[in-house]
């Protein structure tokens, strides 16, 4: 860091603070056993990935990096719809949310 | 400097939100803190010039799916989760050394192929308005566009079917 | 510096008058269901009651902080919270008049906080995010009839939001643009010599029924009678906010109110032409001052002349010489360019502020199962017919 504060946030603090980001989810996601949890960790690493779509899209002064972080938005809206109602079926089946309860493939 | 210090203030609470959602034993704490992440996101996303993306951030996002996860939560009533296994000492010696040897890996990557002096500035990009991301999508991005409404019709009875099942 | 100094100036202007409307309209509520119901209404404290609003806060904010031992207590604590921010922040987006000069200065701003490209957007963001505060009043009560009010509610504003979403589709389709004030100044066009083209006179007078729509939906977004089931007083107690008390309370019900005011701003931006008069003719700008003097000059009549009752003694020739006093601040020429824009504004508000009381003490309430197929199997159909009718008819005008 030069000793004068620089008159704007350097575009790689953006990918930094995404690329923790999509750690955190990822390290949810392997960690968390509540499988809403582990949706929601999934929902971080998206909302991680929109970042740098968006700051390369500040970058290369071009519009398409927000379309693709529409279109990721719109993706996980489906996704979210169809995965929580798995999420239902899955406890009105087992009546447990835990994922290590989830093994067996036949009921 | 007030990029800066909004900038360090938005993305630090990401961040926090970030660590709070994956180490909160309960799921509406976690869900909760996600949609703190997901505000403070949309306030990067501001900063960047994408005003449209940071307001379907709000009402997409935090607005609309999010409530969705609070809705299955309390309507399952799901609980805090049991305490975790403890980890074993071979995961934390090799986790812990892996984990960083990765960001390193991934700070040399972003310093090697963004350039430092590349600023960012509040205002410096205004082509994020609803008008150009609007002729973008019903232009150049036409077909992407309505193949992910079929996308989303096909999750919609998908949800419907999956939640109606009856079971037995 | 000119602009901060301005823009808190601006704010902390809104913030008072905003949040003391918001401590009458409770007060304007009470007197006129007590009208309709043929009953007097509030009338002890000040003359016609008028200082209850301030009692009720005085008793609001010394009560005792009550926290039931048995609630989640960082999300109870929090849930009031988040509701009354986002109730309060969407005010800010809201144009309420034209571009003025401040007298004596020199210095011209817009009357209203901020303008922004995605303006029509934040309204809808808010009260996206408003819905965790109700949801979540409702769980961390611990209380089941507080869960399932919370739980109503929360369905009820998602099913809703859509059908609204919608019907605010309609009109942006005629305006080209989500900027608020650039969506007023077109409505300030005049057509056939006379009539100012409010959005629900333009198009066929199609986006009346979008209007038509977007009030419904407005009224099931606030939890209103006849939507209020999320506070159904024979049902479940008090709803979501049955655990709370004193402060607590008093944020939701000041979110509540605010709400309310917000979407009817919102409406009267997008339908209700804005700041501009419903027709155009020589002297349009002198009737505001006129109306008040008017009503000025029949209060004080009715106070000295023709005195009906006893107690209006002193109190309606003092509202008489206040009220022509307002009547004739709007004649003064540097004041008149601002306080006529806001009389529009303001009148065409509280019309709708008026309307949703009067549809309080009119209107029983719906049934839960009532509620939701009349939002998707009514409201949703329509809007969306509404929309493609208003997309063809802008396609083929345009």
């Amino acid at each position: 860091m030069p000793p004068s504060l620089p008159n704007g946030v350097p575009l790689a603090a953006y990918l930094g603070l995404s690329a923790i980001l999509f750690a955190l989810g990822a390290a949810g996601f392997l960690i968390r056993k509540n499988l809403i949890t582990v949706f929601m960790c999934i929902e971080l690493m998206l909302n991680a990935v929109n970042l740098s779509f968006v700051a390369f899209s500040y970058h290369l002064k071009q519009v398409d990096g927000h379309l693709f972080s529409f279109f990721v938005m719109v993706v996980a809206a489906a996704e979210a719809a169809v995965g929580l109602a798995i999420i239902l079926t899955v406890f009105k089946n087992r009546s447990t949310l835990l994922v290590d309860e989830v093994d067996s493939l036949k009921l | 400097m007030v990029d800066l210090l909004l900038f360090a203030f938005f993305g630090g609470l990401a961040v926090i939100c970030g660590i709070v959602m994956i180490t909160q034993k309960h799921p509406i704490a976690s869900a909760l803190s996600l949609v703190g992440a997901m505000g403070s996101l949309a306030v990067l996303y501001l900063l960047l010039g994408a005003e449209f993306i940071a307001a379907a951030q709000l009402i997409v996002y935090a607005g609309a799916i999010m409530v969705l996860f609070l809705f299955v939560i309390m309507l399952l009533n799901a609980g805090a989760e049991p305490k975790p296994m403890r980890p074993s000492w071979i995961a934390v010696a090799v986790g812990i050394p892996a984990v960083l040897v990765m960001f390193a890996m991934l700070a040399r990557l972003i310093a090697s192929t963004v350039p430092m002096d590349s600023l960012v500035r509040f205002g410096g990009f205004t082509g994020g308005s609803a008008k150009d991301v609007g002729n973008a999508i019903f232009r150049q991005y036409l077909l992407p566009f309505e193949v992910i409404s079929v996308l989303v019709l096909i999750a919609i009875l998908g949800a419907v079917v999956l939640a109606r099942k009856e079971m037995d | 510096m000119d602009f901060i100094v301005l823009s808190l100036l601006k704010t902390g202007l809104v913030a008072f008058v905003f949040l003391t409307a918001l401590a009458y309209l409770q007060w304007i509520e009470r007197k006129v269901i007590a009208h309709v119901q043929v009953r007097v209404g509030p009338n002890r404290v000040g003359p016609h009651g008028l200082l209850q609003p301030l009692t009720d806060t005085i008793k609001l904010l010394t009560k005792e902080d009550l926290i039931p031992s048995h609630v989640n207590k960082f999300f109870y604590l929090l849930a009031p919270i988040i509701g009354v921010s986002m109730a309060l922040i969407s005010i800010s987006v809201i144009p309420f008049g034209p571009e003025i000069e401040i007298p004596f200065t020199g210095i011209k701003t817009y009357l209203g906080l901020t303008d922004l490209n995605i303006g029509v957007l934040v309204p809808l963001a808010c009260s996206g995010i408003g819905v965790y505060a109700v949801a979540l009043a409702g769980w961390s009560s611990n209380n089941k009839y507080a869960l399932l009010g919370g739980l109503r509610a929360s369905a009820q504003m998602i099913s809703y939001e859509l059908p609204m979403a919608l019907s605010i589709a309609a009109p942006l389709l005629m305006y080209n643009t989500l900027d608020m004030r650039k969506i007023v100044e077109q409505q300030g066009a005049i057509k056939f010599g006379f009539v100012y083209s409010w959005g629900i006179f333009s198009y066929l007078g199609l986006p009346f029924v979008a209007f038509i729509l977007f009030l419904i939906c407005a009224f099931a977004e606030t939890n209103r009678i006849p939507f209020d089931l999320p506070e159904a007083e024979n049902e479940l107690v008090a709803g979501f906010h049955t655990e709370y008390s004193s402060m607590k309370f008093a944020s939701f019900f000041m979110a509540e109110y605010a709400n309310m005011t917000t979407i009817c701003c919102l409406a009267t931006v997008l339908f209700l032409g804005g700041w501009y008069p419903p027709v155009e003719f020589p002297g349009v700008n002198y009737i505001p001052g006129l109306v008040f003097v008017f009503s000025g000059l029949m209060m004080l009549y009715h106070g000295t002349v023709n005195l009906v009752r006893a107690r209006d003694k002193y109190t309606l020739p003092a509202f008489g010489i206040i009220f022509c006093g307002i009547g004739l601040a709007h004649f003064v020429p540097f004041l008149m360019p601002i306080l006529v824009p806001l009389f529009w504004f303001l009148s065409k508000v509280l019309f709708l502020l008026f309307l949703y009381i009067w549809v309080r003490a009119t209107l029983p309430r719906f049934r839960y199962d009532q509620l939701m197929h009349f939002a998707w199997g009514w409201m949703f159909p329509v809007s969306i017919g509404v929309l493609f009718a208003t997309a063809l008819l802008v396609a083929v005008w345009k």
